[in-house]
């Protein structure tokens, strides 16, 4: 009886597989020959060369042409998604794949401007880490549920120039002890941006009195309530900051500017290999290295989606599938490519696709998984946007 | 539009309404941002044409070159002049570090405001790089138009010092003469998008930086405040008009005053040298700021405070011309299309003029230039969304033609109504057709000009941000988008490297347009 029931689900699971192989192959028939614009993020020369070599893999291997839209901001493609659905443009959407997480994504999702959900149809998506990397599944606390792939890993961390800076400070009260102690050489973007505003919110899971309220949306009364400590603590150690806090810089790769200027001490990153790529590409010098808080910092996942009228769905499922194969993560984590943190579950590979995360290059300022600590999860996205309000009400005028 | 009444169903805003203004209105600042932006576009707009003034009142009592200094300037982008300015006065910029450490003792930049100095001074003075060298090639146009040299020997002899019959008897008849671009300049000042992006303060921010965010902010509803926003910048750039308006009755009055009091020797006397020599200082300014420019895109590592860059390298200048090779393609397509066609549509407009005898006006014409581009930008990508245009060449072609047709108008317009007349009449009289004309006596006269209007038509084309962007749904890739989406990682020495390859293309052209009515009428006095 047991061996005949297994057998039976031995045949369920054979037909299910056989059946999501023909499901895949129908889906790489439709992508060939089509073209993906992917709107990313262009403010990244390492990123966009890592774009430009995925596209010339996935034309080699599925005759799918990518070509990278370059965004200054995300919110561009996303406002043009709204000015399409505006005119009644419901299947020849100029977006086919979007680079996403977050306030967008929750943005996105909730005016039903996302195709899927698509995640389980992605042959790789067996790899994704769903255990050790919550944030692949929760993304900004909003279930991703299919409707958006990960492709890299992100994670709050300080870039500090050891020649200058020894050793770094790796709590918030010792990098307020710090800030005092050197005024003038710290700062962080100012909160309309992304790194900003996220400077803000790591100081916020610090010090709000209760971490656990931050995972719901944020109302007024908690709002008032979990900020309290954050303004109390900014007030005091602001006039400290460069420019005496009057002044901030537009976003993280100007603070990065500013740090190669000598303007200031740290700069802020959310990416763990912008340090060595930084200063292996001549932007920062060679001994700049990256620190974290001990007790954790906030941690988050990059996303691939599509919107709902994409016309080239199928062929842009294949280039989400594509960033998510191993090999294609082990060249993105490679330093000298992008070092770019991998969303896979090395216990889910194979031990010949382990090996080609194991024969990756080193650099100096490049941190382990062990130095960068734990990952703390990112509040829900009305706190980053109430942050930013209520952070320029009351110092941005 | 009307998105900023709250209209716009893809949105759920379905109502008219006026919660987007009371966004608007209670935004923290609000007053502060529209103060910024007034006193950049007054200031920036009144020191360009003083400055453009001073600059040209040494070239017509002296002979100079001024406007092959001025192309280059006019040729590269407001965004490459502004990174490369905002590099050269930073506390961590150039000048500071030619004179660190050995004069000033500073081994790390001084903690003080200068780029994005809340006054928005730096700005002003971005702005002012830009637009003088602008009013100085087309006030040096315009002065052709009048017998200006002559005036001024007559009242040279009449006992007015030079500079004071520059004030008194020129200045105003030259005025009168591009009013148009100092409108189109004061328009652009006060709505100014890539310079600010790099010189203004972050907050308050001008009005134009304030929209923006808000139309390309995640939070979607954001729109309807954007579009408030634009509507209230297209509000005061009229309001500005009105205001500059009243401020020309008075400078005529006191002219005219000064004038009729035979004035020969008074303190105006001083101001077109003092005008001239910051206008000097100023183009020198711009020309260290490009020079900035051509160090970083070449250099490796250059930490504070050497006064030149530690290593150089080539390594990204060949990574990028193997990328930018399809965006300069396209971007040249562009430039050239528009440019040509906008010329040929302009030659048709002003000959038709002559033959029918009458003048069109030209609010409508040059009205792209006086509206802020931001208040459009919502509206032409629905428009083009709607009629599945965007992303196309042709789109682009179009929405870049918009603001390169009434430049090039703009810059044609009035030698060609200031050709003398009789040319034509003579030709007339000898039996030639309208056409032939056109051809063989106007066109030739105008080779100058002519090529001016297009190189200007080739600079306008390739600095097209916004256009080219809503217009091109963001698949059109031109060396600026490119630079802009570049610009936003922060690398100085990509910024610079891109910077130049956009200034390259326009001043390739502005420099055949200068040789061009050199070659061709080598042997012809008066039209080289």
């Amino acid at each position: 009886m047991r061996t005949v029931l297994r057998a039976a689900l031995a045949l369920v699971l054979a037909t299910t597989a056989a059946r999501a192989d023909a499901a895949w192959d129908a889906v790489l028939a439709k992508a060939r020959g089509e073209t993906v614009y992917w709107n990313a993020w262009g403010g990244d020369e390492r990123t966009n060369a890592f774009i430009a070599w995925a596209g010339d893999q996935v034309r080699a291997r599925y005759g799918v042409e990518l070509k990278q839209v370059k965004l200054t901001d995300t919110g561009e493609a996303v406002a043009r998604i709204v000015a399409e659905k505006a005119a009644g443009r419901d299947d020849d959407g100029s977006v086919d794949l979007i680079w996403i997480n977050g306030p967008n994504f929750l943005s996105m999702k909730q005016k039903g401007l996302l195709y899927g959900p698509f995640v389980d149809k992605l042959p790789n998506a067996k790899y994704i880490d769903t255990t050790d990397k919550p944030s692949n599944v929760v993304d900004f606390t909003v279930p991703v549920e299919g409707y958006e792939s990960p492709w890299r890993l992100a994670q709050f961390v300080f870039i500090y120039d050891s020649a200058k800076v020894a050793p770094p400070p790796r709590s918030l009260a010792a990098l307020t002890d710090w800030i005092k102690a050197h005024p003038g050489r710290f700062t962080h973007p100012a909160a309309q941006d992304f790194m900003g505003a996220s400077f803000l919110k790591q100081a916020l899971i610090d010090l709000a009195p209760d971490r656990a309220a931050l995972s719901q949306p944020a109302d007024d009364a908690a709002f008032a309530r979990e900020s309290a400590p954050l303004w109390a603590w900014y007030d005091g150690v602001r006039p400290f900051f460069w420019r005496q806090g009057r002044q901030f810089p537009a976003n993280e790769p100007a603070l990065i500017q500013a740090l190669n200027d000598g303007e200031v001490d740290f700069a802020l990153a959310f990416d763990p290999a912008e340090a060595a790529a930084a200063a292996q590409a001549g932007r920062l010098p060679q001994t700049v290295r990256v620190t974290t808080f001990a007790d954790g910092t906030l941690g988050n996942t990059s996303f691939v989606a599509i919107p709902f009228n994409s016309p080239h769905k199928d062929a842009a499922m294949v280039v989400a599938d594509y960033l998510l194969d191993p090999a294609t993560q082990a060249h993105a984590q490679d330093i000298t490519a992008l070092g770019a943190y991998s969303v896979l579950d090395p216990a889910k590979l194979s031990p010949e696709q382990r090996k080609l995360f194991e024969a990756l290059p080193s650099h100096p300022a490049l941190p382990t998984s062990a130095d960068l600590g734990k990952v703390l999860l990112e509040p829900h996205p009305s706190w980053m946007t109430r942050i930013a309000e209520e952070w320029r009400r009351r110092y941005a005028n | 539009m009307a998105a900023a009444f709250g209209y716009l169903p893809a949105l759920g805003g379905e109502s008219f309404g006026l919660f987007a203004w009371r966004r608007l209105i209670a935004e923290p600042g609000l007053m502060a941002t529209l103060a910024l932006t007034l006193r950049v576009g007054f200031a920036a707009t009144g020191f360009s044409l003083a400055l453009a003034f001073g600059l040209i009142a040494t070239v017509v009592t002296r002979r100079g070159r001024l406007d092959l200094l001025a192309a280059p300037l006019i040729a590269s982008p407001h965004s490459a002049i502004a990174v490369g300015l905002a590099f050269l006065i930073a506390p961590s910029g150039w000048i500071v570090r030619l004179l660190s450490p050995w004069a000033t003792g500073w081994s790390a930049p001084p903690d003080a405001a200068i780029v994005g100095d809340p006054l928005g001074l730096s700005l002003t003075l971005g702005l002012a790089v830009k637009e003088t060298p602008f009013l100085v090639a087309v006030g040096l146009a315009a002065l052709r138009q009048f017998p200006a040299t002559a005036q001024m020997q007559a009242a040279r002899s009449l006992g007015y010092a030079p500079a004071t019959a520059f004030a008194l008897v020129v200045a105003p008849q030259l005025y009168r003469r591009i009013r148009l671009p100092v409108f189109a300049v004061l328009a652009y000042s006060l709505s100014v998008v890539d310079m600010a992006l790099v010189l203004a303060p972050s907050h308050p921010a001008p009005l134009s930086l304030l929209a923006l965010r808000w139309l390309i902010s995640p939070q979607l509803d954001d729109v309807f405040p954007g579009e408030a926003a634009a509507v209230l910048q297209l509000a005061l750039v009229v309001a500005a008009f009105a205001l500059w308006r009243l401020g020309e009755g008075v400078a005529r009055a006191r002219i005219a005053a000064r004038a009729r009091a035979g004035e020969r020797r008074g303190w105006l006397r001083l101001a077109p040298p003092a005008l001239s020599g910051l206008g000097a200082a100023l183009i020198a300014l711009g020309f260290a700021a490009l020079l900035g420019l051509v160090v970083w895109a070449f250099a490796w590592r250059w930490p504070f405070p050497a006064a030149l860059p530690e290593s150089w390298s080539l390594d990204l200048a060949w990574r990028q011309t193997s990328q930018l090779r399809e965006p300069l393609g396209t971007t040249l397509a562009l430039a050239l299309t528009t440019s040509a066609a906008s010329l040929a549509l302009a030659i048709v407009w002003l000959e038709s003029e002559d033959r029918l005898g009458r003048r069109a006006t030209a609010d409508v014409i040059v009205l792209p230039l006086l509206a802020p581009q931001i208040a459009f930008l919502f509206g032409t990508q629905t428009l083009f969304a709607s009629a599945r245009l965007d992303g196309s060449f042709a789109a682009v072609a179009w929405a870049q033609g918009l603001f390169v047709f009434p430049y090039v108008w703009l810059a044609l317009a009035d030698p060609w109504r200031a050709l003398d007349p009789r040319f034509a009449r003579a030709a007339a009289a000898l039996g030639a057709s309208p056409l032939r004309r056109l051809l063989g006596v106007k066109l030739p006269i105008l080779t100058g000009p002519l090529a001016l209007a297009f190189a200007i038509g080739v600079a306008v084309s390739v600095a097209q941000y916004l256009s080219t962007l809503f217009a091109g749904g963001g698949r059109v890739a031109t060396l600026t988008t490119e630079a802009l989406a570049l610009a936003g990682g922060g690398d100085r020495r990509l910024s610079a490297l891109l910077g130049l390859a956009q200034a390259a293309a326009p001043l390739a052209v502005y420099g055949a347009a200068f040789a061009l009515p050199r070659i061709a009428f080598a042997h012809r006095r008066g039209l080289s």
